[in-house]
C-alpha cells in the first residue's frame, strides 16, 4: 500500500468523518476519530521518510497522468508540512475530548458532528498540501475554511456566532479571489496542473493577465493567512471558538495557508517573477514588520488571554513572512521552521488556556490570579509554551528567530534584525504579564479547583515537551526546512 | 394551504414526474448533460416543493430527518468506497478502469455510475437537510 | 471570442491578452463577458462592503461568487463549439473542463450561502436583530 499514501493522506479522513456522523454518540466516536488522526500522522511520516530517502513522490488520481488528471506531488516542503499538520491534528484530537463532553454547549445528540467537521477540517487541510493541482487548492480550502467556520461558531459566547459570520464572509472573499487568480492562470496557459503551470508560464510571464492573477492570488491567500492588515478575521474567531478548536486552527489553518502563498510564489511562478519582475519582497517585507511591531503592541493591551494570543499569531505570522520577503534560503529556512515551532508553541498555549478555562471558565486576566499555584502543570506548560514564544535559547521558538536574524544580517538588513529583537521584547511584555498574574497574585477566595484532568494535561505537555526537544535537536525543525527552503529556492540537490 | 386545491393537485401530479426526471439526470450523465449533482438538487426540489404546499408535518412524514442524515453519510462513502475499491483491485484512487478485470471501458463506466450515485444521494440528502434545518427552526 | 479548436490549449489567451494589452475598441465590445463578469464582480463586492445587514452581505457575496463562475464558463465557450460528447456529428467542442470546474464551485457557494444564512439564524436568535451596527453595539456593552 505504500505507493497509495499520497491518496489515503487525504482519503481516510475523508472516510471516518462520515462514519463519525453515522455512530452513535459516545466513546466509540472520539475512538474513531483519534485512530484516525493517529494513522494520518503515521502516513504523514512514512511520506517524509520515503521523500527523504527517494525524492520527490507524484501519485495520478485516477490513473490518468499529470497534467491531464489530478497529480498528487509529495516533496520536501509538502512533506513537512504534511507532518506538522498530522501532528497538531493528533495531539488536539486527544485534547479535544474533554472539552466536547464536557465544555462546548453541544447536546450529546450532535457530538459525533463535532468529530465529522473536525476530520473533514483536516482532510481539507491535509488536501491542500499534498495536491499538485491548483484547482484541487482551491476545492480544499473551501472544505477546511467551511468546517472551521462551523467549529468557531459552537462556541459558548454568543460573540462566536458573529466572529464565525465575519470570517466567513472574508474567508469567501479570500478563497474567491484565489478562484480568479487560478482562473487567469488557465485562460493564459490552459492547464492547471502546478508543475506543468511552472513550465508554461515563463511564456507568458509578461502579459497583465498573469500579473493580474499574481496580485488576486497574493490577496487571496493573504486573507486566508492574516496578513497584517488582512488580519481583522482573526483575533475575534479565535477568541471565542473552543479551546480545542483554537489550538487546532491556530496551529494548522494560516501556517497551510502559508504554505500555499509559498508553493504560488516560488514553485509556480518562481522566485525570479515573483520577486525579482513583480518585487513582492517591497510590500511584504514592510507588511510584516508593520504587523509584527503593532500585533504585539496590541497584544499588550488585552484583558482576554486568548485574544491576546490570538494577537501574537498575527505578529508571528509577520515573522514568516518576513522570512519569505528575504527571498533567501536562511530567511526561508527561518520561515518554514517557524510554520513547525510556531505550530508547537501556539498549540501548547491554546491548550493550557484550555485547561484553565476548563477549571475556572474563563479566560480574562484578573480571573488568573493565583492560578499559577492552584494548577501548577497547566502553567508550566503555558510557561514553556510561552519562553517559546519569547525566543529563548534551548525552546524550539530560539531556532527560527535565530535564523531569521541570520538571514536579515545575510542581507546587511541589520535594522530589520534589530526590530525582530525588540518585538520578542514585547512578546516577554504579554507573556510576562500573565505569568505576573497566575504566580504572584494572590487567589481570590473560595476559589476551590484543582489541577485539570490528565486528559488534558497529557497531549498539552507533549507539545510543551516538543518545544523544548525541537530546541535542543533541530535536525527536524531547521535541517528538514532547510532542505525544503532549497528545494523551494531550486537551489541544492 | 388546503384551501388552495388546484396547488395541491398538480404537486401531486408533478412530484412523480419531478422525481422521475431527476433519476433520469442521474442516470443518463453518462451519455449526455446530466449527473449526481444536478439529480440530487433537482430529486430535492421535489420534496421542497410537497413541503411547501402539503406543510412540513406532512413532509416529515414522508422523508423522515434521519433519512437525509444517513443519506449525507451514505453517498460520501459510496464515493470513497468506489475509489478504496479501485487502490483494493491495484489501481490509483477512484481508478475505475480495474473496477471491471475485463473491460476497462466498462469498468470506467460502472465507477462513474457509482461515484455519480454516491454524489446524487449526497447532493440530495443535504439539500433536504438543509431545507428542514431552516423551515424547522423556531418552531 | 476566437473561432478555435478546442485542442489549442487556451482559446481564449490571445484575446484577452489583446484586451488587457493593447485597447481596440472592437476588441472591447467582443469581450463583453468579461465586462459582465467586471461589473457584476464590482457590484457584489461593493454590497458586502457597503451593507450593514448581515443577509444583504450574503447576497453580495453570491453576486460576487458567481460573477467568478461566469468568467469560468464563458472563457470555456467556443463559438459554433456544441457539449462535448462524442456523437460523431459534431467536431468542434466547448471546453468542459471550466464547467467541471464551476460545478464543484458552486457547490462551494451553495455550501457557503447556506452555512451563512444558518449563521444568520443563529445570530438573529441570539441577538434580536440583523444588523451589523445594532450587533456590534451590544457586543461593546458586553465587553465592557
Amino acid at each position: 500500500m505504500t505507493e497509495h499514501l499520497p491518496a489515503l493522506q487525504v482519503v481516510v479522513p475523508l472516510i471516518a468523518a462520515p462514519l463519525c456522523a453515522l455512530l452513535r454518540p459516545g466513546r466509540a466516536v472520539w475512538l474513531l476519530a483519534m485512530a484516525t488522526c493517529a494513522l494520518c500522522l503515521l502516513i504523514a511520516a512514512l511520506l517524509l521518510d520515503q521523500v527523504l530517502a527517494r525524492g520527490v513522490i507524484s501519485y495520478a488520481m485516477g490513473g490518468w497522468p499529470a497534467p491531464w488528471g489530478i497529480e498528487y506531488r509529495v516533496d520536501v516542503a509538502n512533506a513537512y508540512m504534511l507532518l506538522v499538520v498530522a501532528t497538531i491534528g493528533a495531539v488536539v484530537m486527544a485534547f479535544a475530548r474533554t472539552v466536547v463532553e464536557q465544555r462546548i454547549r453541544l447536546p450529546a445528540s450532535k457530538q459525533p458532528w463535532f468529530y465529522t467537521t473536525y476530520l473533514l477540517c483536516l482532510t481539507g487541510l491535509l488536501g491542500m498540501i499534498v495536491t499538485g493541482d491548483a484547482f484541487n487548492v482551491f476545492v480544499f480550502l473551501e472544505i477546511s475554511s467551511l468546517s472551521s467556520y462551523v467549529l468557531i461558531s459552537i462556541g459558548r459566547d454568543r460573540r462566536a456566532l458573529t466572529a464565525a459570520y465575519q470570517y466567513l464572509i472574508m474567508g469567501t472573499i479570500g478563497a474567491t479571489f484565489i478562484l480568479i487568480g487560478i482562473g487567469f492562470l488557465y485562460v493564459m496557459t490552459g492547464t492547471l496542473n502546478m508543475a506543468d503551470l511552472t513550465a508554461r508560464l515563463p511564456a507568458v510571464a509578461d502579459t497583465r493577465t498573469v500579473r493580474a492573477a499574481f496580485a488576486f492570488l497574493t490577496i487571496g491567500i493573504s486573507l486566508k493567512l492574516a496578513l497584517f492588515p488582512l488580519h481583522l478575521w482573526l483575533p475575534n474567531a479565535y477568541a471565542y471558538a473552543p479551546s480545542a478548536v483554537t489550538a487546532f486552527l491556530a496551529a494548522t489553518a494560516t501556517k497551510v495557508a502559508i504554505y500555499v502563498l509559498l508553493r504560488f510564489f516560488f514553485t509556480i511562478f518562481g522566485a525570479q517573477f515573483s520577486f525579482g519582475t513583480m518585487r513582492l519582497d517591497v510590500i511584504l517585507l514592510p507588511l510584516a514588520l508593520a504587523g509584527i511591531f503593532s500585533a504585539s503592541v496590541v497584544a499588550i493591551f488585552q484583558t482576554n488571554v486568548k485574544r491576546m494570543l490570538a494577537y501574537s499569531s498575527v505578529a508571528q505570522i509577520g515573522y514568516m513572512i518576513l522570512g519569505i520577503s528575504l527571498v533567501s534560503v536562511t530567511g526561508l529556512t527561518a520561515a518554514i521552521s517557524h510554520l513547525f515551532n510556531h505550530a508547537l508553541m501556539k498549540g501548547t498555549l491554546f491548550m493550557a488556556l484550555g485547561c484553565v478555562s476548563f477549571r475556572i471558565g474563563a479566560v480574562s486576566l484578573d480571573r488568573l490570579a493565583g492560578v499559577g499555584r492552584i494548577m501548577p502543570w497547566t502553567m508550566g506548560a503555558f510557561v514553556i509554551g510561552g519562553l517559546s514564544l519569547i525566543g529563548v535559547p534551548l525552546t524550539a521558538g530560539f531556532v527560527s528567530k535565530w535564523y531569521l536574524i541570520l538571514g536579515a544580517l545575510e542581507r546587511g538588513w541589520w535594522p530589520v534584525a534589530l526590530l525582530v529583537l525588540l518585538t520578542s521584547l514585547l512578546a516577554v511584555v504579554y507573556i510576562w504579564r500573565v505569568v505576573e498574574t497566575a504566580y504572584f497574585q494572590p487567589a481570590p477566595e473560595g476559589r476551590a479547583t484543582g489541577e485539570a484532568p490528565l486528559a488534558l494535561l497529557a497531549p498539552t505537555w507533549t507539545l510543551a515537551l516538543a518545544n523544548l526537544y525541537f530546541g535542543l535537536d533541530t535536525s527536524l525543525n531547521a535541517g528538514v526546512a532547510r532542505r525544503a527552503a532549497e528545494a523551494l529556492l531550486g537551489v541544492g540537490p | 394551504m388546503k384551501q388552495y386545491s388546484i396547488l395541491r393537485l398538480i404537486t401531486k401530479l408533478l412530484l412523480p414526474l419531478i422525481l422521475l426526471f431527476a433519476l433520469y439526470v442521474q442516470f443518463h450523465g453518462d451519455f449526455g448533460p446530466g449527473g449526481g449533482f444536478q439529480a440530487g438538487v433537482i430529486f430535492a426540489a421535489g420534496f421542497v416543493l410537497y413541503a411547501l404546499v402539503y406543510g412540513l408535518d406532512n413532509a416529515r412524514r414522508l422523508m423522515p430527518t434521519w433519512l437525509p442524515r444517513l443519506g449525507i453519510s451514505l453517498g460520501v462513502l459510496i464515493y470513497a468506497g468506489v475509489g478504496v475499491a479501485g487502490m483494493l483491485l491495484g489501481g490509483a484512487f477512484l481508478d475505475y478502469g480495474v473496477l471491471d478485470p475485463h473491460d476497462p471501458v466498462h469498468g470506467q463506466h460502472l465507477g462513474i455510475l457509482l461515484v455519480e450515485l454516491g454524489v446524487g444521494i449526497t447532493v440530495a440528502s443535504v439539500m433536504i437537510s438543509i431545507f428542514h434545518a431552516f423551515a424547522g427552526r423556531g418552531r | 471570442m476566437p473561432r478555435d479548436g478546442c485542442n489549442a490549449p487556451a482559446p481564449q489567451s490571445a484575446a484577452l491578452r489583446g484586451w488587457l494589452g493593447t485597447t481596440n475598441k472592437m476588441q472591447i465590445l467582443g469581450l463583453y463577458n468579461y465586462w459582465i463578469f467586471i461589473v457584476l464582480m464590482m457590484c457584489g463586492f461593493y454590497v458586502v462592503i457597503s451593507r450593514g445587514n448581515l443577509v444583504k452581505k450574503l447576497v453580495g457575496l453570491n453576486i460576487f461568487q458567481t460573477s467568478v463562475f461566469i468568467l469560468y464558463i464563458s472563457m470555456g465557450k467556443i463559438i459554433g463549439g456544441t457539449a462535448p460528447i462524442l456523437t460523431g456529428t459534431a467536431t468542434v467542442y466547448s471546453n468542459p473542463l471550466p464547467h467541471v470546474l464551476i460545478l464543484t464551485a458552486i457547490v462551494v457557494g451553495i455550501a457557503t450561502t447556506a452555512l451563512g444564512l444558518a449563521l444568520v439564524v443563529r445570530i438573529h436568535e441570539a441577538y434580536g436583530t440583523i444588523e451589523e451596527d445594532e450587533i456590534h453595539a451590544q457586543s461593546e456593552d458586553e465587553a465592557l
